[in-house]
C-alpha cells in the first residue's frame, strides 16, 4: 500500500537553484515522515535532488520521469 | 582485511571483530558531526558585479536549502547590492555621493564584469535569464533571507562608502567586521567571491 503524498510542489519551468530552494521551503510545512512530491523540468534537478536528499537525510521514495517533466517523491526526514 | 580472513576466524572472534567495527563506526560519525566543517559556509561578497553577485545569491540560497549553516559577508563593491533599488544617491559628501552615482546600488542596478556595454549587458542577460526562468538576484536575496541566510553588511565599508543603515535593505545582520566575518569561517567551507 503506497503512502499518500501530503503536498505536490509544481516546479515545472523553473532553474536551479529554485527547485530546490522551493522544495527546502517547503519541507518546513510538512510533518517528519510525511511525502512530498516536486514535479521539474530542469534536468539539472535529476543529479541535485539526489544530492540534495544525500545531504540533508531526506529520503528520495521515487524518482521517474515523463515527458520532459522530473518527479521526486521525498520522505521529510 | 579480506573476506577470507573474517569468514576463517571463530564466531567469538567474529563477535569481537564486529563490536570492533561498530565502536569505530561510532567514532567516525561522532568525528564527522565534530568537525562539521561540510555544514558550514561562508562567502565573502566582495564584488558588486552581476556576475559574481549572482552565482554568490544562487551557491547562499542552496547552501541555505541543504541545511548548511550559510553567512555572507559583504565588503567593498559587494555591499552595493543591499542597497535599496529605491534608493538613489547614497553618501554624505561630495565624493561617496559621486561614487553612488557612478555606481548604483541595488539588485536591479548590477553591472557586468565584461560586456556591460553601459548597461546593454546586463539588459540582455536579464532577457536570457527570463526567457530561461532563472531566478534574478532580487528574488535569489528574497529566498536567501527567508531560508535563514546571515547576511553581514561590512561597517568597514559603510563608513568608508557613507552607507547608512537606512540605505540598505531589511532582514540584515548587525553591521560587523572582519573579526566576526572570520570568526564564522573557523569551521566553515570559505568562498571569496
Amino acid at each position: 500500500m503506497s503512502q499518500t503524498v501530503t503536498l505536490t510542489l509544481d516546479l515545472k519551468g523553473l532553474s536551479c537553484p529554485l527547485p530546490i530552494a522551493k522544495t527546502a521551503q517547503a519541507m518546513r510545512t510538512v510533518q517528519s515522515g510525511e511525502l512530498v512530491e516536486a514535479l521539474a523540468t530542469d534536468p539539472g534537478s535529476v543529479p541535485d535532488f539526489t544530492a540534495w536528499c544525500e545531504t540533508t537525510g531526506n529520503e528520495l521514495v521515487e524518482h521517474t520521469a515523463d515527458d520532459g517533466v522530473f518527479r521526486f517523491v521525498i520522505r521529510k526526514v | 582485511m579480506t573476506t577470507e580472513t573474517i569468514s576463517a576466524t571463530e564466531p567469538s572472534q567474529q563477535t569481537a571483530y564486529d563490536e570492533m567495527l561498530t565502536a569505530l563506526r561510532a567514532e567516525l560519525e561522532a568525528h564527522e558531526r565534530k568537525s562539521a566543517k561540510h555544514r558550514n559556509l561562508v562567502i565573502f561578497a566582495w564584488s558588486g558585479d552581476l556576475d559574481r553577485v549572482w552565482p554568490t545569491f544562487i551557491l547562499a540560497t542552496t547552501a541555505a536549502a541543504m541545511g548548511m549553516q550559510t553567512t555572507v559577508f559583504f565588503t567593498f563593491w559587494g555591499l552595493f547590492p543591499l542597497v535599496k533599488n529605491e534608493v538613489r544617491i547614497t553618501g554624505e559628501n561630495w565624493m561617496q555621493k559621486m561614487m553612488s552615482m557612478m555606481n548604483r546600488g541595488g539588485t536591479e542596478h548590477l553591472g557586468l564584469s565584461k560586456m556591460n556595454f553601459a548597461g546593454a549587458g546586463p539588459a540582455m542577460m536579464k532577457k536570457l535569464a527570463d526567457e530561461h526562468h532563472v531566478a534574478s538576484p532580487t528574488e535569489l536575496l528574497e529566498v536567501a533571507r527567508d531560508l535563514g541566510v546571515t547576511l553581514i553588511p561590512c561597517q568597514m565599508t559603510m563608513d568608508l562608502l557613507g552607507l547608512e543603515a537606512d540605505d540598505l535593505i531589511d532582514g540584515l545582520a548587525e553591521p560587523a567586521g572582519a573579526a566576526s566575518a572570520l570568526a564564522e569561517a573557523q569551521n566553515a567551507i570559505t568562498l571569496f567571491i
